[in-house]
This record gives C-alpha cells, structure tokens and sequence, in this order.
C-alpha cells in the first residue's frame, strides 16, 4: 500500500468510528440531558445538523465538477439549492412546525381530510427520493471505485452493501450529534483543499474573494484576475467563455433554479427537521441557521470548480497551443490520471498517434482549422465524468496524502447520509403511511419493522441498478428528483397553508397532473423508469417544450399542479369548517404543542 | 384573539413576505439570470456583477432575508400577542 492509501484507509476509518462512538454515547445519555421530552434541539445544532442532511452527493461530490465544466451555467444549482430555503422559511416552516405532526403524507392526509390525498403524496415522496437515492448511487460508485481502485461498476456494488448496512442500523441516523460530526468532518473536508489551491492560484486564502483574485502563475503576478485567464485558457482551445456559458437558454436557466427551489421546499427529510424544533419562532430561524451552515460550502464551491478547471487544463496544456512540446505526454501522466482510468470515469484515446494529450473542443467548428493545423484529430480525453473533479481536485493540485484523505471521508460523509436519512423516509412512507396507515392499520410492530426493512432493501436495489447507467451525473439525476418533488408536493402544502379554500379534490389532482406531466416529460428523455433504451423521442427535437430541459422540468409540473388545484378546487365543494379552522389555527404561532422527538418522528 | 386582529396579523405577514418575496427574486431571477449579460460590464472585486450575483450575491442575500424575516415575525407575534408564552 502507498502513503495515500494508507492515509485514505485511517482518514475513512477514524471518522466513521467517530460517527459511531458518537452516537452510542448519546445514546447513552439520551434520558439525562439532551432529549427531555419536548425540549427539542436547539436551531443553531439542528441547522447544522440540517445541513448534513441536505449537502448530498450532489453537493459535495457533484455540484463544483459541474460547475467546472458549465462555469456559469451551473450557477442554477448554486442558487436553486440555497434559495429553496428562503422559500422553506417564509411559506411551510413555521406552519408545519405549528401543525405538530411527524410526516409530510401526514400533514396532506389531514389538511385535506382524505386518504387519497395521503397516498398520492407518498406515491409522489416515494418516485422523488428514489430518484434522489440514484444520484447518490452514482457519488458512492465514483467515491469507492477510486478509494478502492476499482471499476466504478464494483465501486457502486460495495457501495450498495454500506448502504445497506448504514440504513438499516438506522437508529444513529436520528440522533442529531452524528450529523453534526458529519457536517463538520464534510466541511472541513471541502474547505481545507479550497483554501490550499486559492494560496496557491491567488494567495487569497479565502476561495470566495480568491476567484476574483489576481491570478499568480509560478509565484509571479500575471496581472489578469482568476476568472479571466480561466475565460482566456480555454476560449484558446474552443471552449465557451466560462463566466458567460449558459446551459441551455435564459428560459431554461430560469426554470431549473425555480424547479430546484420549491423542489428543495417540497423535499421530506429536509422539511421533517423543522418539525422538532422547540417552538414555532424557533423554525424559522433554524432554516436560516441550516443556510449559513449550507453556504459556507455553497459559496467556495464556484472556487473549487473553476480552480479544477484551471489546474486541469494546465497539467495537459504544458506549453503554447500548437507547438510540440505543448501538451502533455501520456507516459508522464500524473498518478490521479491513472488511479482514475482505472474507474473507467477517465479515458484517454490518442486519436492522432503523437503519444501526447491533447484536450480541446472539437465540435467547435470555428477551432477546427486550427486545431487541424496543429495536427490534431479530435480531442484526445474522451471521458472526463464531471463527478470525478471534486475527489481528483486536491490530487491535481499536489496537495499532501492527508487533504485528499479527508476529501474522500468527506464525500463519504455526504453521500452516506443522505442516502441513510431518504432510504428512512421511503420506508417510512412505505411502512408506516401505506401499511399502517391505509392498508392494514392493525399491523403489528414486528410485521411494520420488517415491511420498512424489505422496502429499504428494495429501494436499494432498484436506485443500485438504476445508478449503474444513471440517468445523468449525480447533480443532474438530484435535480430531476427535485423537480419531482416541486411538481407534486410543494403546492399541496403551499395551498393547505395559504389557501383556506382549497380542498381534498383540487389537492389530489394537482399533485397527480403535476407528477404526471413532469415525469413524462422526464421519461421521455432518459427513458421510462430511467431504463436506458426506452426514451420515447417520438420525432420530437430534445427539450422541446420552449427549451426547457427534462432536468427543470419541475417548474412547469409545478405550474400545472398549482393551476389545477385552484381550478379544480373552485368546481367543488368547499373544505368542512374544521378544516378552515385548522388553517387558521395553523396561521399563529400561539398554542403549539410540544416538540415530537426526531428519532421518534423517523422511527413513526 | 377576535377576528379583526386575525385578520391584521395575517395581512402584515403577506405583505412582510410579499417584499422579502420581491427581494428574492430580483437578486436571482433578476440579477443573476436575465440582467446577468448586462450587469456583467461591472466589475465586482474582479468578478463580473451578473457572474458574481448567481455564484456568490445572491446567496449572502438568501441568508439575509430569512433572519429579517425571522426577526420580524417574532416582532410581530408579539404585538398582536399570538407568540409563544
């Protein structure tokens, strides 16, 4: 084993022994301090510990690779994942923390006094995170595959296994101090490399002042800030302009953000948190608490992903376009070059036969002359996966064995968490909203423990295969996830609050057109159930509908679900006046019941 | 709590949302999407502005909307006396 590995193995090790004596510890004192019945957990613990929760793979892994490559494009996920909370604190924390129950499927069931209506929210919970649950498929397949040197196929197969094992001890997912462990051994994790690489490319240690810095080649001042020698580098090998590219067109961009941002609002492990809070007063400010912890690693993201590029570019581009001795040999490929062609997530070709890398755009057809000039046939990295940048980073900047160590425990720690807290609420939902709740309310304990278990394996299995060829890299397929959510559950609970008219028909179809639409639209695209082979184009062009991608999606769903619900619900019967005066008594604070126990709310 | 002062609590939480709301979506939609082409003319400490608002402004300013909001809520129950005793 070389140094790195043995660092990696120790790093992983340590933490995870970490997360677990942590949570048999507080086990252990449950009854003396931390959980008085009805205490509930301060905002500011509960908003880091929200934090981990919701900073995924997709996040952590994912976002700064597609922020590379996309560089101002990818701005949809920087703002359509914080801005979400805005949402979350103005229009459902406060009162669903008023509402006092545990479950999303809960509040709709109630809210609008119907069964239905609770099982086509957890039909609507169910597609949203298993489609979530493939993205981290995809991040814990790239994570292991490189940790282990392996295939990523392999990587994603050991994967499932720790998946499996982690859901199932289930318990410790509950217990808040775990998670804030996790977000702090995950921050620290994507921070520290950022810090390192902005020293060295800026001598900014701050990454967020450090992208605008002035960029320092070799220790001189090059006298161009950071972002425009990025702009520079690769408009001279036929890239779009960095800090202008856009993905898709301004409509699209729009849409993605708004799909991302009350998909974010419409997401159940994220929302169940502000159900535990002390009081209602205390709900919003933890959404804001939970955004500063979020921000910190959303904000030195952009960094991260133009710094990559940058460094990326320069390890291949060795010297002036065009001349021999430009670009890079591939005998004198670095280390991560090869760990990662070992995944299969790297792949080079050498097109033209010169035994040297070239790495250009070559379907930009005003850079073809030029690059035929130089005798290149086309670029030479015919596989560069996106997810691969973040974990590759650190290496591609030489940083010491133990920063990227910690950046793999790191992404373990967000792929890992995530993946455990939305396997609960599918089986949750599967168990406890389905079994007990409709079909066989006298189920017993046993039979409901194992019912969640099968549904936790299964859940597994399908978004394990699923991720073998996911539907796009692991923000991607997460944002297709949200836009479920946005499309379906969102509205439901935005109307029950604010909507004192709408009722259980206007809900129920709403949430049904909106899913429906939104789905369709996706599968036609990445095929049906994600199954590659089935996309059903029809002769219509890609992203037809105005442009709008399958991916933002969500908004459009969303727009459909609201729009039938008020015309549906105006057609029909008014909601009872126990119902109304739910919605009023829901509207102030004054009168809230004490806070359910979050294991407690996970466990029901 | 009588009817009437229902009705004025809720009325001062829309119309405190409806701004915070407005703030929202000029700082993203606005800055940081369909202004960005122009807005990127400006420099912001070596960033341009429209470029700087969807990676870097839009955010901080996410952040302080929810603890106005927060702040002012809290305010609010307590004049029309429905917080939390």
């Amino acid at each position: 084993m070389d140094n790195l590995s043995i660092w990696t193995y120790s790093v992983v090790g340590l933490t995870f022994t970490l997360y677990i004596g942590i949570a048999i510890w507080a086990r252990a004192a449950t009854t003396a301090e931390f959980y008085v019945a009805g205490k509930g957990i301060h905002p500011v613990a509960n908003g880091m510990a929200t934090g981990a929760d919701w900073m995924s793979a997709a996040s952590f892994i994912s976002m700064a690779g597609l922020i590379a490559f996309n560089g101002y494009g990818a701005s949809v996920f920087l703002m359509g994942w914080t801005g979400g909370y805005v949402l979350l604190a103005l229009l459902l924390a406060p009162y669903l923390r008023k509402f006092g129950k545990f479950t999303v499927p809960e509040f709709i069931g109630d809210r609008y006094y119907s069964q239905a209506a609770r099982i086509v929210a957890v039909i609507c919970l169910i597609l949203a995170s298993i489609t979530y649950v493939i993205g981290q498929m995809k991040g814990i397949g790239v994570a292991f595959s490189r940790f282990l040197e392996t295939s990523y196929d392999t990587g994603l197969y050991i994967g499932m296994g720790i998946v499996f094992f982690y859901a199932v001890l289930g318990g410790m997912k509950g217990i808040t101090y775990t998670q804030i462990a996790q977000y702090c051994v995950l921050i620290l994790a994507y921070t520290v490399p950022a810090i390192f690489i902005s020293m060295n490319l800026t001598g900014n240690p701050l990454p967020q002042l450090g992208l605008g810095s002035e960029y320092i080649q070799n220790g001189v001042a090059s006298g161009m800030s950071l972002l425009d020698k990025l702009d520079q580098v690769i408009i001279d090998l036929g890239f779009k302009e960095y800090t202008t590219q856009t993905m898709g067109n301004t409509l699209n961009m729009f849409a993605y953000t708004l799909s991302l941002m009350i998909g974010t609002a419409g997401l159940p492990h994220v929302i169940i948190r502000f159900f535990t809070v002390p009081r209602v007063a205390d709900a919003r400010y933890s959404a804001g608490w939970a955004l500063v912890f979020i921000a910190i690693l959303y904000t030195t993201a952009p960094a991260v992903g133009a710094m990559a590029r940058l460094n990326l570019m320069d390890t291949i581009q060795i010297g002036p376009i065009g001349t021999e001795t430009g670009n890079l040999k591939y005998e004198d490929r670095p280390d991560w070059f090869k760990k990662w062609e070992t995944t299969g997530l790297l792949e080079f070709e050498d097109k033209n036969g010169d035994g040297r890398i070239q790495y250009y755009n070559d379907k930009n057809e005003g850079f073809a002359a030029q690059a035929a000039s130089y005798g290149w046939k086309g670029n030479e990295m015919v596989k560069v996966d996106r997810d691969i940048m973040v974990l590759a980073n650190p290496e591609i900047a030489n940083l010491p064995d133990w920063v990227i160590a910690l950046v793999v425990a790191g992404g373990l720690a967000a792929a890992l968490s995530t993946a455990a807290g939305l396997l609960l609420a599918i089986s949750s939902a599967v168990s406890h909203d389905l079994l007990k709740g409709v079909f066989k309310p006298n189920i017993s304990e046993k039979a409901e423990l194992n019912a969640s278990r099968v549904s936790m394996a299964g859940a597994i299995v399908v978004a394990g295969l699923l991720g073998l060829h996911p539907p796009g890299f692991a923000a991607g397929t997460v944002a297709i996830a949200f836009g479920l959510a946005a499309s379906s559950i969102f509205p439901a609970l935005m109307l029950g609050i604010f909507d004192k008219r709408m009722n259980n028909t206007g809900a129920i179809w709403g949430m049904a057109s909106g899913i429906t639409v939104t789905l369709l639209y996706v599968f036609q695209h990445k095929g049906f159930l994600f199954i590659p082979g089935t996309e059903f184009m029809m002769g219509m062009d890609p992203n037809w509908f105005f442009g709008i991608s399958p991916n933002a999606f969500g908004a459009v769903g969303a727009v459909i679900n609201f729009a039938v619900a008020l015309t549906v619900s105006r057609l029909t019967a008014e909601p009872p006046e126990s119902i109304q005066a739910l919605v009023e008594d829901v509207r102030v604070p004054r009168g809230s019941g004490a806070a359910p126990h979050l294991s407690a709310a996970l466990d029901h | 709590m009588t009817p009437e002062n229902r009705t004025a609590y809720w009325k001062a939480n829309l119309r405190l949302l409806a701004i915070l709301l407005v703030i929202w979506f000029i700082v993203s939609y606005g800055f940081g999407i369909l202004l960005a082409p122009t807005l990127n003319s400006i420099s912001l400490g070596g960033y341009p502005l429209g470029f700087w608002f969807a990676q870097q402004g839009s955010i901080y300013v996410f952040l302080v909307l929810i603890f106005v909001y927060a702040h002012r809520m809290n305010k609010l129950d307590k004049e029309f006396e429905v917080d939390e005793q």
